[in-house]
């Protein structure tokens, strides 16, 4: 595939660790925002291979381990409707709530369906006019362009049975959160290449400048993620802190107009609790008032849903890079992949659950 | 059977009809014309023709395997074959998995009440060329109907009986660390068929199922190199990794893999970027991974490309003494990571 | 949060008012909206798509002259380590 395969080159990728590990004086802290970095990182050994002069902490950047329970059970409470099809990316399904998951709805009776695109969702209600046809809009930025379109057009093409469970966040503030926090490790990011092909990276500018601190935006694959790194790198070991475009096939400083322009219509800034760290001001999106018709928190009303999280999951201080996984208490004890207490523990590339798999691979091979 | 007329109170002749009623399952003239109008014509043999209450069969070994598998599928046809193919070609694999030849086979249908006729006739086609191909005789069979909603469509269960010889008998537990991994084929096509034309993931894929009859690469394996085939499997649900990781843990072994050399169909590798799947999770119907000894791996290469199913067989890697249990792949830019088992399916990804 | 692939727009059309098109992914197709792209966009051309929406089209001139540079510089750092092998001559038995 064009644009994909070249970047997975395993020769430029050795010349790239050779150069980052003989630039880097120190092991130096690097944060990667974005859940699919980390699955690259993950999935390709980037962390182990460059061990000894980078260390990765993975970042709050995922959609799925952000999501707060409260909201998470407000999904379960309207899929559990026998007058609703709730539709939602893959792998929110998994994701528990404080009592169940929605496959566990699915389970008992609901209606319950994978799409893969917020406008699949659209079309069964389109196909479906005597159901309630719910989607989870759920992601950063990337996906709000997506999302946005789809209420946008469901209003445009006056579908009422059409409704949007929201949660999307947006990336700069978490990482002012991140960044403000007193017990921060993180020296440099890299920021989520998508993101920015939506935003621009001019919101970054200020956070490099206030905090002092390299920001690399930074594409996908192997290629991109240790061109990434190592752009990084040179700019901590020569004191400099810009934000840098490694992603220039995709990113332009402005970002993508208009899909800015939809998300402006369809949402506005709201505070958002996001799962594990608490609540960040102005760090999401909620519908505007005309879209009001589409919001499903108030057309089911679930609002008054609340949640708390179990004491025993510390996602948030994994997700803030305080805490390394296993360094949990509840690590691999009352919280694995197949019983997760916290949301970093239910992806394969979740922070917690590629620890539990590396780490029995360390343990393993130690023994042997 | 001179009337096709369902008694006083039903005038309708059931030939007219073009779905499965519940009357087929009634066990009365409808079930009987069922089985005498669209099984047998397909399956007929000496033995099943009886419709006695059970086959009566003569093996020449002492020792049998018997395997029993259910299949379920959405949809029920895909390209490259349809639930009927899966049903023998799942549980004849089965069998050969174990060093076993198929001989008779037992086939179970649950049938949902407004299945088309057509649709279960082109199934049953399938599933006599596929038993035929694979020179299994299908000895007992059974048909049920549930009512419209309890079934998707059909379910078909087949059990199977094969024939054993004590000097071939691949089992996981016989890897040995410095065996080769080899696999068959290309992995990934049953999965992403099958997913291409489920309703709300569509998208269209240049690839069919791998959906085969595996014997004859295990008849090839043993000629060439009998007993140092360690261990057989079929990668079938959890695909690849999964397969793998039973085998690590029944052996107490690890596995290590080198990613480059895994084969990935072009349309598979591009279905998964676009879903967020890992190819090494998605089912595969037609390939095996075969764990050889590590001296005769060159051998059983050799005699598994002989065969049209296996021209494109490799080496995926080899069983080691570290990190005994798990699966760990080599990758193409030299790292390393686990290939655990999933707790459940994989789901489309959006990060 | 943002699984987004490369592919090559294949057909644009309009549904009722919003652009969509086909997408091939690699011998994968699927429909995908383009309504965040440029007008100007034309079959052939190459975009990142992100949950059935491309969101960018991608600078093929860009990627071209940056994936250069990486390719050199890797063609340089393999000369560097060639060098470096030759030099402790007779070590050998390690492939790259």
């Amino acid at each position: 595939m064009k644009y994909l395969s070249e970047y997975r080159d395993p020769k430029i990728a050795r010349s790239l660790a050779d150069q980052i590990r003989s630039t880097a004086s120190r092991r130096w802290v690097l944060m990667e925002v974005c859940g699919g970095q980390t699955h690259t990182i993950v999935k390709q050994g980037i962390d182990e291979l460059l061990h000894d002069a980078v260390e990765m902490i993975h970042g709050p950047g995922c959609p799925v381990c952000v999501t707060p329970l409260e909201q998470i059970d407000r999904a379960l409470h309207i899929a559990a409707r026998p007058d609703v099809v709730f539709t939602s990316f893959g792998d929110m399904l998994r994701v528990p709530g404080s009592e169940s998951d929605l496959f566990q709805v699915r389970a008992n009776g609901g209606d319950v369906r994978i799409v893969y695109s917020p406008l699949d969702a659209l079309e069964i209600a389109r196909r479906h006019p005597d159901k309630e046809v719910v989607f989870f809009a759920v992601g950063f930025e990337t996906t709000a362009p997506a999302n946005a379109m789809a209420v946008w057009r469901a209003k445009q093409l006056d579908v009422s049975n059409f409704s949007v469970l929201v949660s999307h966040v947006t990336v700069p503030p978490a990482m002012t959160a991140l960044l403000a926090s007193p017990d921060n490790r993180v020296q440099a990011f890299l920021a989520a290449g998508h993101v920015c092909t939506v935003m621009g990276w001019t919101e970054y500018e200020p956070l490099a400048a206030t905090y002092r601190v390299p920001i690399v935006v930074t594409g996908f694959e192997p290629l991109d993620l240790l061109e990434g790194i190592l752009m990084a790198v040179n700019q901590l070991e020569k004191g400099r802190h810009e934000v840098e475009n490694q992603y220039v096939r995709s990113v332009r400083r402005e970002g993508n107009r208009p899909a800015q322009d939809v998300i402006g219509k369809v949402f506005r800034l709201v505070d958002r609790q996001w799962r594990g760290i608490g609540m960040i001001p102005s760090s999401g999106l909620g519908l505007r008032e005309e879209y009001a018709a589409f919001d499903a928190e108030l057309k089911f009303g679930v609002s008054v849903v609340t949640a708390t999280e179990p004491e025993e999951c510390h996602a948030g201080d994994v997700l803030r890079g305080k805490m390394k996984p296993h360094e949990c208490p509840a690590f691999g004890t009352l919280c694995t992949p197949e019983r997760p207490l916290g949301a970093p523990m239910v992806s394969s590339e979740g922070a917690c659950a590629a620890y539990f798999n590396y780490g029995r691979f360390r343990s393993a091979a130690a023994k042997a | 059977m001179t009337s096709p007329v369902d008694g006083p109170n039903c005038p309708v002749p059931h030939g007219v009809y073009r779905q499965i009623q519940l009357g087929h399952g009634s066990g009365g003239k409808m079930s009987a014309a069922l089985l005498a109008e669209r099984f047998l014509p397909h399956f007929g043999n000496p033995t099943l023709t009886k419709l006695g209450d059970a086959a009566v069969v003569d093996v020449a070994s002492s020792r049998l395997a018997v395997s029993t598998d259910t299949f379920v599928v959405r949809p029920l046809e895909f390209p490259g074959g349809n639930i009927g193919t899966l049903a023998i070609h799942g549980t004849v694999n089965d069998l050969a998995m174990m060093g076993a030849r198929a001989k008779y086979l037992t086939a179970g249908f649950v049938l949902e009440e407004g299945l088309e006729l057509l649709t279960l006739d082109r199934i049953i086609a399938e599933m006599a060329r596929a038993a035929s191909e694979a020179g299994v005789v299908i000895i007992t069979g059974d048909t049920k109907v549930v009512e419209r909603g309890k079934a998707d469509g059909v379910f078909i269960n087949t059990t199977g009986v094969g024939e054993m010889d004590a000097a071939f008998m691949p089992a996981p537990e016989r890897a040995r660390p410095g065996d080769a991994v080899l696999v068959s084929g290309p992995i990934g096509r049953h999965g992403i068929a099958v997913m291409a034309v489920r309703e709300g993931m569509a998208f269209e894929a240049e690839v069919e199922s791998d959906t085969a009859n595996l014997s004859p690469l295990v008849e090839l394996l043993r000629g060439a190199v009998g007993s140092a085939v360690h261990v057989l499997r079929d990668p079938t649900r959890g695909g690849m990794a999964s397969a793998l990781n039973e085998i690590a843990r029944a052996a107490g072994v690890g596995i290590m893999l080198d990613e480059t050399a895994i084969p990935i169909p072009g349309p598979v590798s591009a279905a998964c970027e676009m879903l967020g799947f890992d190819p090494l999770y998605v089912a595969n119907e037609g390939i095996m991974v075969a764990i050889v000894d590590h001296d005769s791996s060159e051998l059983a290469l050799a005699a598994l490309r002989a065969h049209p199913l296996g021209t494109e067989a490799v080496v995926i890697g080899r069983v080691v003494p570290e990190h005994a249990g798990l699966v760990a792949l080599r990758t193409a830019i030299g790292g390393t990571r686990v290939v655990d088992m999933l707790p459940g399916d994989q789901l489309p990804r959006i990060c | 949060m943002c699984l987004g692939i490369p592919g090559r727009i294949v057909e644009i059309k309009d549904d009722t008012g919003l652009r969509m098109g086909t997408v091939d992914f690699g011998g994968v197709r699927r429909d995908v909206c383009l309504a965040y792209l440029d007008e100007d966009i034309q079959v052939g051309d190459y975009a990142i798509v992100h949950v059935g929406f491309a969101i960018s089209k991608v600078d093929e001139d860009e990627a071209k002259r940056t994936f250069e540079i990486l390719k050199e510089m890797s063609e340089l750092d393999e000369l560097e380590w060639l060098g470096d092998v030759a030099d402790r001559s007779l070590e050998g038995g390690t492939a790259s």
